[in-house]
């Protein structure tokens, strides 16, 4: 076996030139890249960008048409049964046997997976308060509501203690709360398990991960530490001001703010940009009372991963 | 092995909760009641044997294997549950067989329930000839292992339990149907019909004769089929 040949030594997850074709359609281009232990990396892509299709190369769920894939180093192509030990997986359809109970439906991924049944009773209570569905327990997965049904789906990742948990879309189809719950979850899984996840939603990965990889059309374009994701988007924040007063005067008294890099005229309001890592709403509130102007709004606008990939794909093509 | 068994498990605890399984045990025990005691009373009561369930038993346990195999596999598909089996570390033989052996257990509870008719004639002070009964038996346990084997194949084929039914019920069918047509095609072909229709070799197990070649069959499609749908779920890793 040509294990650590890149001298990586504590990868978790490798990826090596992975490419995918379903029939004539390239899902996944050459892509490699490696996830150590400890790290939370989001994978993120808009739909049909080849986050699930790589995952599900990363599971043993399928195999890749070239390039080999990595799990504590068992290569997941010719040793996939073994790799498969250390992977806990969430799939996006967040798939359960719905007329199971909740502790019928982890007792079996417990014991299928390996855990002796003494401590799978043990662990599955763990689970369960950590998931928190200690009340519906005994109860039939079917009349479960969205939201805890995505929480079984999670405890039933984390049942056999695996050192990789790969979750797709872990917080889509669940109401704002749950979806903050979840991500809180995740960071508290992160303590003890490597995680990779995948998203389409930029704000997510900020929150959760430490590490960022995008993916676009089956390819990498950007893979970064979050903190240098700014770089990667050139770094900025956009706020929309919208202020009552002689507007030319304002724009130049807002373009002196430390930190102010543009300001802008759109309609009726004013777009401010700035790095991302300073905010400057405090200042701008500030100045524009001290002047005796009125201020109406100020919104942070997103940048939206629509404008990352823009960013980042048209750098590609124009190589100048 | 304890893979297959936890799969197993899991596999007739979904059989026993969900109402199913009783509807076809009851068919399948009315049905087969009926014929074993109107033979009987045909025969003005001058033998006893069970000559008469195992007329209809063949046919009513091939309808039984392509009903509850129906969703073994492709309601795993449908609802993506089996992207958990096959990512947890469980080879895909020990899915199709736990699924297999699953059927399996569940006919051999309701065969058991049968020997309520064999037993009735114990019971009554008959003299039933118990070297055909238990021939039978056997006959009906290799047949019902080659139709789960079947029906788990066609079940691996598709997400949708209609077409796995229909498809599985209906080679099922086939392959038991072409005994009927025997006396209708020409003597060259007799033999490899007699060969390979489920009918044929059932009737030698009837009259208490167990037949190797008939035995090899058997469990050669089962092997077969159930070898296959191990290949389809691999192949399913590859598209």
């Amino acid at each position: 076996m040509e294990q650590n040949k890149t001298g990586e030594k504590n990868s978790l997850i490798k990826v090596r030139h992975l490419t995918k074709y379903y029939g004539k359609r390239l899902a996944v281009d050459n892509i490699s890249f490696d996830i150590g232990k400890g790290e939370i990396v989001g994978l993120l892509g808009p739909n049909a960008a080849g986050k699930s299709t790589t995952m599900r190369i990363l599971t043993g769920f399928m195999m890749p048409t070239k390039g080999d894939t990595f799990i504590a180093d068992c290569n997941m192509v010719s040793n996939s049964l073994e790799g498969r030990k250390h992977i806990g997986y969430m799939p996006e359809s967040v798939p359960l046997y719905t007329d199971m109970t909740v502790r019928d439906y982890l007792d079996f991924f417990a014991r299928l997976r390996g855990v002796p049944r003494d401590r799978a009773r043990k662990r599955i209570n763990e689970v369960v308060t950590l998931c928190s569905l200690e009340e519906y327990v005994d109860t039939v997965i079917g009349k479960l509501s969205r939201g805890y049904k995505q929480r079984v789906g999670l405890a039933q990742a984390i049942v056999h203690e695996p050192e990789v948990l790969i979750l797709d879309e872990p917080t889509v189809g669940i109401d704002p709360i749950q979806v903050s719950q979840t991500r809180n979850l995740i960071k508290e899984l992160g303590k003890e398990h490597t995680i990779l996840l995948s998203t389409h939603i930029l704000p997510e990965v900020t929150m959760t991960c430490n590490r960022v990889i995008i993916i676009h059309k089956g390819k990498i374009v950007a893979e970064d530490r979050m903190e240098n994701l700014s770089a990667i988007t050139k770094g900025s924040r956009r706020l929309r001001v919208e202020v009552k007063g002689p507007t030319d005067q304002i724009i130049r008294r807002l373009q002196r703010i430390d930190g102010v890099r543009k300001v802008s005229k759109e309609g009726n309001y004013l777009m401010v940009e700035s790095p991302i890592n300073i905010d400057p709403r405090g200042q701008i509130t500030e100045t524009i009372v001290k002047s005796g102007w009125t201020l109406l709004s100020i919104d942070s606008v997103e940048m939206s991963l629509e404008d990352i990939f823009l960013q980042l794909t048209t750098k590609e093509e124009n190589p100048q | 092995m304890k893979k297959i068994s936890i799969i197993a498990g899991k596999e007739l605890r979904g059989y026993l909760y969900s109402p199913m399984a009783y509807i076809i045990f009851s068919v399948f025990l009315v049905l087969t009641g009926w014929y074993f005691g109107s033979y009987l009373r045909q025969i003005d009561y001058n033998n006893t044997t069970i000559q008469g369930f195992l007329t209809i038993a063949g046919p009513c346990l091939l309808a039984f294997a392509a009903i509850i195999t129906m969703r073994s596999l492709s309601e795993e598909k449908k609802m993506g549950t089996w992207e958990l089996l096959l990512t947890s570390p469980v080879s895909d033989t020990d899915v199709v067989l736990g699924k297999f052996v699953a059927g399996l257990g569940l006919m051999i509870v309701l065969l058991i329930l049968t020997m309520y008719y064999p037993l009735l004639l114990y019971i009554l002070g008959g003299a039933p000839d118990a070297g055909p009964i238990w021939a039978s038996y056997l006959g009906l346990l290799l047949l019902g292992s080659a139709a789960i084997a079947i029906g788990i194949f066609f079940s691996s084929l598709t997400n949708n339990q209609i077409i796995s039914v229909v498809v599985s019920g209906g080679t099922l069918a086939a392959l038991w149907g072409m005994g009927y047509a025997i006396i209708y095609i020409p003597k060259g072909f007799q033999q490899v019909v007699s060969f390979i229709s489920f009918k044929s070799n059932f009737n030698n197990f009837n009259i208490g004769i167990i037949d190797t070649r008939s035995v090899i069959y058997y469990l050669g499609i089962t092997v077969l089929f159930l070898y296959l749908a191990v290949r389809s779920l691999e192949t399913g890793r590859w598209n």
